[in-house]
């Protein structure tokens, strides 16, 4: 029976073969257009760290006096200022914290005639590797120790470990930064989180990854190069150390809801206290966002992918609309044949399932010409100058999702139009020829 | 005259009229909203930068030494960038339009209160800065050379609590002093004031900002003393690529602890600060044209489907009289009036999509001009469409009313 309705189908689409191909070209384009937007809008929206997510939280405290200055950049306070992390880094409530900055270095490379390399990397307390599983190939991190006394250490990615000391890592080497020399104690394997969730996301959060990492404590001594957003308050310039200026990103590691509801409970106190001292204005309000939950707050995915998401979503939409139309005033047209089908015994089922095979045939089609054009679309947003854009490609579960959305979106488009052939009634049809 | 028949005939059709009319209706909402948007994206892109745009190149420069002076280096440069052939003029900034390094500052006009107090970007560099990027100083004075200040990075731009006077961008000028008497007014960045000595007509800043104020730039003579700085040169057109080359090479001769990058016209700068704009505008396009190639599918493939199914019928009119015009306007007339329903349906829409975006996008109110164009545009896609089948539906010879179907 299958194959009778499915030959029924073939013959009746080749016969409007420009409204075949037309029909097939919109469910195409709406598929495909979608496909492309949610397969970005997915990527971006991935999970940087799997594994650890769950438990890396980021507490916020506003220290800014109320609305002053606030109404053009609604995220001038989400960082910390230096006294406030530093307070937070020694009271170590949580089993795991870590206080970092955007960092930019000149490196003088060993190399007689070399010019000199700038690099980007992280300023981070002790922390941060063990608490974001950073895997290093040989060596590792610091301590607590070394940050209190402003070790001249250092962490390197393998990009930059090859740059200066080719493919063996190069541990207790030295690195010469401005005119100080730091220890090489670590080398990174590959480790790319993307979004960087770590840095200050303003903007651009894709695309970057860290050449080093040295202790900020370090850097501040040294008054290295911070890179970043640096949004101050009040009089009196724009100083790293006061307790007017926001700069540093902090992140804590909760193993449970108890220590979650107790850091909570401590970053209250912690604001009370300093009200008892004049600062923080505003009345208490502490923050806690789950790693997820603050890459939603910072906005990762930009807002015009979102608007491309709509976009694609809206034009997807109106192709199905299109397809359901089309394929009503098809059918319908073809009453008379119906009418003499059901008069000579269809049932209405049979009738619903020779149209809906034929709606089906469109959307299988419809699904392998969107799939083209999905490929195409993320090809062309590879293109893009966009740090996020390498990350375009389908993998086989959004694969799956857009046949099933082709296959679906027609099968649920021809549903309409098959309901409505089916319900043609024999006699009449027959008694008006 | 025949709008009756053709609405009972339409009444016996009511699912798909009302689904061709929803969607005309969904076309026409993100159509004027697509269109809305591309004139704004194409508004911010193409808005005057106040810089001599094709006339300036410029290339950073990164101190590695700590012990080096940054002031002395950048006076020993500038006078050799500026002796190169075909350099007109050279200094050192901390920042130019669209290059991203923002200091954004806030400027009252009171000491100690916010009333009146903007957020403006604050641009230093050294003396000749108005010439070299070509700004239009439309009242005042540029700097005079007693007033130039270090910026005193080492103590985080405490300098710009010490300068005395300040040029201003048009637009900010207006913001600070509504009443149009800015000129000679003093500004407070911090407790200090400044004097209003010039105004130039536009300079943009160097990043994003709400629309608006966009161009809330201030000037200070402020000396760039950090290690990072960028040297900007104005030279003939023709000559920007070949100064960039001689720049890049002059400056690591005079000193090789240091690294030289990103040396760019002003034309690549801004043409990578709106490639965003410039991608979103293309996809606004292709979606407008998309949506508007699957309207017209829609409404000839119902024509289509109609014209096969009224043949019978058409050759009965044909032969009791009707001529092919008569026909042809049954099915234009048909169309234009489920286009209209559609429209009626899609410009509330699009009002309405308009107040979702307003919400989320910070998109302002659609103009209400954007309406009867979409309406227009509607017909007319939906008349092209339709004639076709129109055609075909004359052309259905009077003697079919004669044979059986």
């Amino acid at each position: 029976m299958f194959a009778y309705y499915l030959d029924l189908a073939l013959r009746s689409l080749r016969r409007n073969k420009v409204f075949t191909v037309l029909m097939v070209v919109c469910v195409g384009l709406g598929i495909g257009a979608s496909m492309t937007m949610i397969t970005v809008v997915h990527v971006m929206s991935d999970d940087p760290l799997p594994e650890r997510s769950g438990q890396l939280y980021y507490p916020h405290i506003d220290p800014w006096p109320a609305p002053h200055g606030r109404s053009t950049n609604p995220h001038a306070s989400d960082n910390l200022t230096l006294p406030d992390a530093m307070n937070l880094l020694r009271a170590g409530r949580a089993p795991g914290q870590a206080a970092m900055s955007g960092a930019a270095i000149s490196i003088h490379s060993e190399q007689p005639n070399a010019q000199p390399l700038l690099e980007t990397g992280h300023y981070v307390t002790a922390d941060f590797f063990s608490m974001f599983g950073v895997p290093f190939r040989a060596g590792g991190g610091w301590t607590h120790a070394d940050d209190e006394r402003h070790a001249r250490v250092i962490a390197l990615s393998s990009a930059l470990n090859r740059m200066l000391f080719g493919d063996s890592p190069g541990i207790g080497r030295t690195v010469r930064v401005g005119d100080e020399d730091f220890r090489v104690i670590g080398v990174l394997d590959d480790w790319h989180p993307q979004p960087m969730f770590y840095a200050d996301v303003n903007g651009r959060a894709f695309g970057r990854s860290d050449a080093f990492f040295l202790p900020l404590q370090t850097a501040l001594d040294l008054k290295l190069d911070f890179r970043g957003s640096l949004s101050c308050h009040g009089d009196g310039g724009d100083d790293r150390t006061t307790d007017r200026c926001t700069w540093l990103q902090f992140w804590v590691k909760l193993e449970n809801p108890k220590q979650v509801s107790a850091y909570m409970q401590f970053l209250a106190d912690y604001w009370r206290q300093q009200q008892a001292h004049g600062r923080f204005p505003q009345s208490v309000d502490p923050k806690l966002y789950r790693l997820m939950d603050w890459l939603a707050y910072k906005n990762v995915v930009p807002g015009d992918v979102r608007l491309q998401l709509w976009l694609a979503l809206g034009f997807l939409g109106v192709c199905m609309v299109d397809i359901v139309g089309l394929l009503l005033a098809k059918f319908l047209r073809r009453s008379n044949e119906i009418s003499v089908r059901r008069a000579l015994g269809a049932r209405r089922g049979q009738v619903f399932l020779q149209f809906g095979i034929e709606s089906a045939v469109i959307g299988v089609l419809g699904g392998v010409l969107g799939l083209a054009i999905a490929e195409l679309g993320l090809w062309s947003v590879r293109q893009r100058p966009d740090g996020y854009a390498q990350l375009a490609s389908m993998d086989v579960s959004m694969l799956m999702g857009t046949f099933l959305l082709a296959i679906g979106g027609s099968v649920l488009a021809g549903l309409l139009p098959a309901w409505r052939a089916c319900r043609i009634a024999p006699a009449i049809q027959l008694k008006a020829h | 005259m025949i709008l009756r028949p053709i609405l009972s005939s339409l009444t016996r059709h009511k699912l798909t009229v009302m689904l061709l009319m929803l969607q005309v209706a969904l076309t026409c909402g993100i159509v004027c909203n697509v269109a809305f948007m591309i004139e704004e994206r194409i508004a911010r892109m193409s808005a005057p930068s106040g810089v001599a745009e094709d006339e300036v190149v410029l290339i950073d420069s990164v101190q590695v030494d700590p012990h080096t002076n940054p002031q002395m280096r950048h006076l020993e440069d500038v006078a050799a960038l500026r002796a190169i052939p075909g350099v007109r003029s050279a200094v050192a900034v901390d920042a130019v339009p669209f290059n991203g390094s923002d200091w954004t500052s806030s400027l009252n006009t009171q000491p100690d209160s916010d009333a009146n107090a903007a957020s403006a970007s604050v641009y230093n560099g050294t003396p000749g800065e108005l010439q070299t990027l070509g700004l239009n100083l439309i009242a005042g004075r540029d700097f005079l050379p007693g007033e130039y200040l270090p910026l005193d990075s080492a103590h985080d731009g405490a300098g710009l609590g010490k300068v005395s006077t300040v040029i201003v961008t048009r637009a900010l000028a207006d913001k600070l002093f509504p009443a149009g008497n800015a000129l000679g007014k003093s500004v407070y960045p911090f407790s200090q004031p400044a004097r209003i000595v010039g105004i130039v007509d536009h300079l943009s800043r160097p990043g994003p900002h709400d629309a608006g104020a966009e161009d809330y730039s201030a000037l200070f003579p402020l000396l760039p003393d950090t290690a990072e700085v960028t040297y900007v040169m104005r030279t003939a057109a023709r000559n920007r690529k070949h100064v960039l080359e001689i720049a890049k090479a002059t400056l690591t001769r005079l000193d090789g602890n240091r690294i030289v990058r990103q040396p760019s016209t002003f034309a690549q700068l801004r043409a990578d600060y709106f490639h965003r704009d410039r991608t979103m505008v293309g996809l606004l396009l292709a979606a407008a044209v998309a949506l508007a190639f699957v309207t017209a599918v829609a409404i000839a493939g119902l024509a289509h489907f109609w014209v096969g199914q009224r043949r019978r019928t058409i050759g009965i009119r044909r032969a009791i009289g009707a001529t092919r015009g008569d026909i042809l306007r049954y099915f234009q007339t048909e169309n234009f009036l489920i286009v209209s329903g559609g429209v009626v349906l899609g410009l509330l829409l699009a009002m309405m999509l308009n107040l979702i975006l307003m919400q989320q996008y910070e998109v302002p109110r659609l103009p209400v001009y954007y309406l009867p164009i979409g309406a227009a545009v509607l017909w007319l896609l939906g008349q092209l469409a339709v004639l076709g089948p129109a055609l075909r539906a004359a052309a259905v010879p009077p003697v079919v009313a004669t044979r059986s179907m």
